[in-house]
C-alpha cells in the first residue's frame, strides 16, 4: 500500500500572487526515504507542512494509508506523524524527559510506560538517559537538542516522519553521525521518512529516491543513482554539475 | 550624635510598639489585597482579550495612559467621589497596579517563538493545549516580572495612602513632617523601604520556584 499519495496538490498563500506548490502528484511506498532537495523558496516545506495538515493544499487530494486527510481531524493526523524541524522546536520550560513525552502524554499513556520509551528513545538517539533527562533545552549543544527533537517526533513510533532540514544547523562531523543514526533508526523501523534538505550530499546519501523541486514544481523524482546518471531537465543537472564541481575542488587540493 | 538617633529610636519603640506593629500590619494587608485583586485583574483582562489583537492594542494603550498620572494625584481625586479611608486607597492601588501586570501578561504570552508553537501545533497538540502547556508557561516569568513591579509600586505608593485616612507606615511620615520629627520621617522610611526590598526578594523567591528552567 501506498502510504503517501498526493493528486493534483496546489497551495497558494494569501496575498500572493503565485502558487508556492503547483499541482504536485507523485507516490511513496510505506517504508520509503524521500529526501526533497531544491533551492531555497521552491515550495518543500509547503509541500511537507501539508503532510500534517499545518497547511491545507487549494486544490488535490492528499492520501495517507488509503485515507483521505481531508476527512480527519488534523489533531488526529498531526499525533500519527512525526516532525522534526531545524530550529528543533523544543519546550524550553520543559525537561528533556518531558520534552520527548510529549506525544505519549498527549495519548495519555501511563507513566511507567512513558519513562520505559523515552528511555529506549534517548539510547537510540545516542543521549544517555541518567545524564540528560532532567535538564533543559538551553543546557544541551544544538546537536543534542536536535536529537532530542528527533527522539521526541519518534515517541511513539509515528508511521510517517517529516523532516524539514533537521540537521541543518549541525556541523559537519555530528551532522554525519545523525546520517548513520538516522538511516539505522530507518532500517529497524519501516518508517516513511519525507526529508528535506540543501545538501546535496545528504540528500543523495540518505533518499532511496530523491525527490528534486524547482519553482513549485517536481522536476525529477528517481532513485539517487538514476538521477546521477541521467539528470535530464536543466535545473536537475546544474545540480548534480555543482556537487561534482565540489568534489572537484576537494581532489585538486588533495593532490 | 549617633548615640543621640539611637536613644530617640529606641525611645520610639518602646513606647509606640504596638502602633507601629499595627501600621506595618495596615501597610501589607492593603498592599496584600491590592495586589491580589490587580492580578486577578491584569491576568484575567490579559486571558479574555488574548486571542483579539486589537482590543489588546485599545487596552495596553489606554494602561499605557493610566500610568503617566502620578499616584497621589488619583488619591486626591478619589477623595469627592469615594470619600477617605480604605476603600479609596484600595481603588487606586490597584487602579496602579493593574498596568504592568495587565501588559507584561500580554507580551509573556506571545513570547514563545513561533518555531516551539509550530511544534506543538504540528505534534497534535489543541489550540487550547498550545495556550495552557506552552504559551501559558513560557508567559509566567514574564507575568511574575510584572507583579513584581506592581507590587513594589504599591508599597511604596500606599505610603501615600495614609494621606486619605487608610492608615499604614506612612501615618508615621506624615506624622513627623507635621511635627518636624526627623526620627519619624527615618523610621517610617525605612520601614518602607525594607518592606518594598523584602517585597523584591519574595517575589524573586517565586520566580525561582514557578520558572525552573531559567
Ligand atoms: N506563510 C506564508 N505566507 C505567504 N507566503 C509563503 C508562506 N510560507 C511560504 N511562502 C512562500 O511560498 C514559497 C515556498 O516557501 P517554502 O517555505 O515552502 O520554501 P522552501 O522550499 O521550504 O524554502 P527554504 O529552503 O528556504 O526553506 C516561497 O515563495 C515563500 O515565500
Ligand atoms: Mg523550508
Amino acid at each position: 500500500m501506498n502510504a503517501i499519495t498526493f493528486t493534483n496538490v496546489s497551495k497558494q498563500f494569501p496575498k500572493t500572487n503565485y502558487k508556492a506548490v503547483k499541482s504536485v502528484s507523485f507516490e511513496i511506498e510505506e517504508g520509503e526515504l524521500v529526501t526533497i532537495l531544491g533551492s531555497s523558496g521552491c515550495g518543500k516545506t509547503t509541500l511537507l507542512k501539508m503532510v500534517n495538515r499545518l497547511y491545507d493544499p487549494d486544490e488535490g487530494d492528499i492520501v495517507l494509508f488509503g485515507e483521505n486527510i481531508r476527512d480527519v481531524d488534523p489533531v488526529v493526523v498531526r499525533r500519527r506523524i512525526g516532525y522534526v524541524i531545524q530550529q528543533s522546536g523544543l519546550f524550553p520550560h520543559m525537561t528533556i524527559e518531558d520534552n520527548i513525552s510529549t506525544v505519549p502524554k498527549l495519548l495519555k499513556w501511563d507513566r511507567k510506560k512513558q519513562q520505559e520509551r523515552c528511555r529506549n528513545l534517548m539510547e537510540l538517539v545516542g543521549l544517555d538517559y541518567e545524564k540528560f533527562h532532567k535538564r533543559y533545552p538551553h543546557e544541551l549543544s544544538g546537536g543534542q537538542q536536535q536529537r532530542v527533537g528527533l527522539a521526541r517526533a519518534l515517541a511513539v513510533n509515528p508511521k510517517i516522519m517529516l523532516m524539514d532540514e533537521p540537521f541543518g544547523a549541525i556541523d559537519a562531523i555530528n551532522r554525519l553521525n545523525l546520517q548513520d543514526e538516522l538511516k539505522k533508526i530507518h532500517r529497524e523501523t519501516n518508517q516513511t521518512i519525507l526529508f528535506v534538505t540543501h545538501d546535496i550530499n545528504e540528500a543523495f546519501k540518505l533518499g532511496n529516491r530523491v525527490m528534486i523541486m524547482n519553482e513549485g514544481k517536481i522536476c525529477r523524482f528517481d532513485t539517487p543513482q538514476n538521477v546521477i546518471r541521467q539528470p535530464g531537465d536543466a535545473f536537475t543537472q546544474s545540480l548534480v554539475q555543482s556537487a561534482m564541481d565540489q568534489e572537484k575542488f576537494w581532489r585538486e587540493y588533495r593532490d | 550624635m549617633n548615640g543621640k538617633w539611637m536613644e530617640v529610636i529606641t525611645e520610639y519603640f518602646r513606647t509606640n510598639k504596638d502602633l507601629y506593629l499595627e501600621m506595618v500590619s495596615t501597610h501589607i494587608k492593603i498592599s496584600l489585597i491590592a495586589l491580589l485583586i490587580a492580578t486577578v485583574i491584569g491576568i484575567g483582562g490579559a486571558l479574555l482579550v488574548s486571542g483579539n489583537e486589537r482590543a489588546q492594542k485599545i487596552l495596553s494603550a489606554v494602561f499605557q495612559t493610566f500610568r503617566v498620572v502620578p499616584s497621589l494625584a488619583v488619591l486626591i481625586l478619589l477623595i469627592p467621589i469615594m470619600g477617605t479611608g480604605i476603600m479609596p486607597a484600595l481603588f487606586a492601588l490597584t487602579l496602579l497596579a493593574v498596568p504592568p501586570i495587565f501588559m507584561n501578561t500580554i507580551s509573556g504570552l506571545t513570547s514563545a517563538s513561533p518555531f516551539t508553537i509550530e511544534t506543538a501545533v504540528g505534534m497534535g497538540m489543541t489550540k487550547r493545549g498550545t495556550f495552557w502547556k506552552v504559551k501559558w508557561p513560557l508567559a509566567r516569568p514574564m507575568i511574575l516580572a510584572g507583579v513584581k513591579t506592581a507590587a513594589i509600586e504599591i508599597v511604596a505608593s500606599a505610603t501615600l495612602a495614609a494621606k486619605i485616612g487608610a492608615g499604614g507606615l506612612g501615618e508615621i511620615i506624615f506624622t513627623g513632617l507635621g511635627l518636624y520629627r526627623m526620627d519619624l520621617i527615618l523610621i517610617g522610611a525605612v520601614s518602607v523601604a525594607t518592606l518594598s526590598l523584602m517585597t523584591g526578594l519574595i517575589l524573586d523567591g517565586a520566580d525561582k520556584l514557578l520558572v525552573p528552567w531559567k
